[in-house]
């Protein structure tokens, strides 16, 4: 895929929107036309500002009171570009099945905005939410439990033509199912049949399919394939890079297989405690990780060739990720981090290109959040 | 101070089984569940054997009758539905499959122990984890509730769970998934068992914590010198651990090598189809290699060899012969030591 050329606009830059406060009636018709106005190829499609998301942690049956909040995602800011793969990864807890939830609407954000096409989606109602739904998808990571027992893979797939008709006419709808199906690769005449009769793969395609029926323009994945056999993952990442080139949509692919990312996706964040840690291309990331955590992680991933078992060092974490309803002050990952030093534990690290590599024209500068970000090579030296 | 001094009313080894045999061997193994919808045959004759100090990793993917295999081994198979018609699993020699069942539930435990792969599901809720470590001494062992407690901390320390003495008596929730793993694999040592059966022990687990867990089994396999069996379906975590790997597909056993061989050079086309789909860095932004196809299914296996619906190089013989376990070898004819492929064209896979 063509290199997307993004990194002029800076995170922290609030996108050019017209005030979107309040969205009154008279309003509500321009930002449905806003919502449905094509993006260009490259430009960002989702701006996500300082996404916060605390769950509070309440006490007491009659008086309910909150003692506190488990701090699921605190301040993420990331761009979605039009027609590219941005891919999430992290440990379980890091926040990143929530930033899903909240993208899609299945949250509410604590604060924070998500901008799509400049409509912040966080405070949109009725018509213009609705729209927006229409055009951001999902697809869930199991599809044994993701899929409804009692209805048939048509009813399934057809769900989300009731609620938005203006799609497909009611009589044109088994046709379009059944289009779907072919689409993603099973017999259309499977129409009638039943979840169970499927077998995983098969399922997760049905989940893609019900996924692609409104035409959505981004469909965020949740560890799409992880539930699959190996030789399975392999056919349904090749039908997402497929759709993506037919369809021209842009992921957003939540995974913990650092090498299934890596290969589906054109960006990558790093994730860790509620915030992002490190973001930047695929090669950056990759081949030229700053950030300690993002160092770890990657020399973690067993590598498929037992010639690299004698690769030199390994970094293994001590201890697990500390709690979200108390995390550690200033940066997060100082307490499992072998660089951590006074600063880390006072001074929270920004995400931004480190100052020791921005006047470098090197891949190592790209946002970062570490107060020592140094550049290190992982995966090289095992490939 | 180790934990395990050996007491002395564990047996020596029984005087059946002679030095020269392996740890453990399995022999021609069949497992079949009879169902209401027909006879599904999960293990179709698997061979295989670990040493001392070895590690065996079994290979396949969900269906392929790993886990089964297993579980016979460790005779904890659901009988009925399950079955075994015919087959042998040798522990020093002498066969598990025909002792009482007082006797082969003093080697259970003992000298083979299993790690199971859900760790919240395996442990009892209700039971503090102290309890439960100390169970293994309490039983096998007779001590009193005193002196497995004690025993208890020791292992929670050997497998380095911090503060083992405050945790003692804290529950299985009260851990994290890695906490959890380290005390499934400290009950599994508790008696210093000769073999370990891993059943997908890091599935469950992030990549972080999954490295922490590898290196302790590891350390610990070395230091009492057990044998291994890894059952995974993660290329990489085989390559990292692994000494030899036996390929499972269907019940079958259809490719056997060390590691570094299977990795360089297969001689099944599914275990070359295997490797072939992990996403690798040369390849980024062309299309994965994907086997076409599902895996069978084990009501119905196909005839001949059961992989030949979705490999690429099936011709009639496949339809009709089974394949056997056969000896690879190079080219000019040399032998290439613990090496065996089960396809009709193993020659065209290895040196084409």
């Amino acid at each position: 895929m063509a290199e997307l050329d993004k990194n002029d606009g800076s995170l922290d830059s609030t996108p050019n929107v017209t005030d979107v406060v309040e969205v009154e009636a008279a309003d509500e018709t321009a930002a449905v036309a806003a919502i449905e106005a094509p993006v260009e190829r490259g430009e960002p499609i989702l701006q996500v500002r300082n996404l916060v998301k605390h769950f509070p942690l309440s006490q007491g049956i009659l008086f309910k009171r909150q003692i506190g909040a488990v701090k699921a995602v605190d301040g993420v800011s990331f761009d979605l570009y039009q027609g590219e793969t941005l891919g999430i990864v992290g440990e379980s807890g890091c926040g990143k099945s929530t930033v899903a939830r909240l993208l899609m609407t299945l949250e509410t954000a604590t604060s924070g905005e998500v901008f799509y096409k400049g409509q912040d989606i966080t405070r949109l109602s009725g018509r213009a939410l609705k729209a927006v739904r229409r055009n951001i998808q999902m697809v869930f990571q199991d599809p044994y439990t993701s899929l409804n027992p009692r209805m048939t893979v048509g009813d399934i797939i057809g769900e989300p033509f009731d609620i938005h008709p203006e799609v497909a006419p009611k009589g044109d709808r088994r046709r379009k199912v059944q289009e779907l199906l072919d689409v993603v690769g099973l017999n259309p005449e499977y129409i009638n049949r039943y979840p169970h009769q499927f077998s995983g793969g098969q399922r997760q395609r049905i989940g893609i399919a019900r996924g692609l029926a409104l035409n959505p323009e981004i469909i965020i994945c949740d560890e799409p394939v992880s539930a699959l056999d190996v030789s399975v993952q392999a056919q349904v990442i090749n039908l997402m890079e497929k759709l993506q080139d037919e369809f021209n949509l842009s992921y957003l692919f939540i995974a913990h297989d650092l090498s299934i990312v890596r290969h589906i996706s054109d960006r990558v964040g790093v994730m860790y405690l509620g915030k992002m840690a490190e973001i930047g291309t695929d090669s950056e990331i990759y081949d030229h990780p700053t950030h300690p955590y993002t160092q770890a992680l990657l020399s973690a991933v067993p590598v498929p060739d037992p010639e690299a078992r004698e690769r030199g060092e390994r970094i293994i974490l001590t201890g697990d990720v500390p709690s979200p309803a108390n995390p550690p002050s200033g940066c997060r990952f100082r307490t499992r981090c072998w660089k951590a030093q006074d600063k880390c534990a006072t001074e929270t690290p920004l995400l931004a290109i480190p100052e020791r590599f921005k006047s470098v024209d090197s891949p190592a500068a790209h946002e970062s959040a570490c107060h020592f970000a140094e550049e290190k090579d992982i995966v090289g030296a095992a490939s | 101070m180790t934990i395990m001094d050996k007491t002395a009313d564990i047996p020596a080894p029984r005087a059946g089984g002679s030095d020269d045999s392996p740890l453990l061997e399995v022999r021609d193994l069949h497992v079949e569940f009879h169902t209401r919808d027909g006879v599904a045959k999960a293990v179709n004759g698997v061979n295989y054997s670990v040493d001392s100090g070895e590690t065996l990793a079994v290979l396949g993917e969900s269906g392929s009758g790993k886990s089964v295999t297993a579980q016979a081994i460790m005779g904890i198979l659901d009988m009925p539905p399950g079955k075994i018609p015919q087959g042998q699993i040798l522990y020093r020699g002498q066969d598990m499959l025909t002792m009482s069942y007082e006797e082969r539930r003093k080697i259970r435990g003992q000298k083979i122990a299993m790690i199971f792969q859900d760790a919240l599901s395996s442990l009892n809720p209700v039971l503090s984890v102290g309890y439960q470590l100390g169970e293994m001494f309490r039983v096998h062992q007779g001590l009193s509730k005193k002196q497995a407690k004690a025993k208890a901390i020791e292992l929670m320390e050997r497998v380095k769970i911090p503060a083992a003495k405050q945790r003692v008596n804290d529950y299985p929730h009260q851990f994290s998934g890695g906490m959890r793993q380290r005390i499934m694999i400290a009950m599994a040592l508790a008696l210093e068992p000769d073999l370990i059966i891993a059943d997908e022990p890091t599935t469950a687990l992030d990549v972080t914590v999954q490295a922490q867990v590898m290196d302790l089994l590891k350390e610990l396999q070395t230091e009492f010198n057990m044998g291994l069996i890894l059952i995974t379906h993660d290329l990489g975590v085989v390559a990292d651990v692994a000494d030899k790997i036996a390929v499972m597909y269907a019940g079958r056993i259809v490719e056997t090598a060390p590691v570094h061989e299977l990795y360089k050079r297969p001689a099944h086309p599914y275990t070359r189809g295997l490797l072939d789909s992990i996403p690798r860095l040369d390849q980024k932004g062309q299309e994965l290699y994907a086997i076409k196809g599902l895996p069978p299914n084990l009501l119905k296996i196909p005839s001949g060899c059961a992989f030949n619906p979705r490999c690429p190089k099936a011709e009639d013989i496949c339809r009709t012969e089974i394949p056997a376990l056969v000896p690879v070898s190079e080219q000019d004819g040399s032998e290439l030591p613990g090496r065996g492929s089960a396809c009709h064209f193993w020659k065209e896979t290895i040196h084409g």
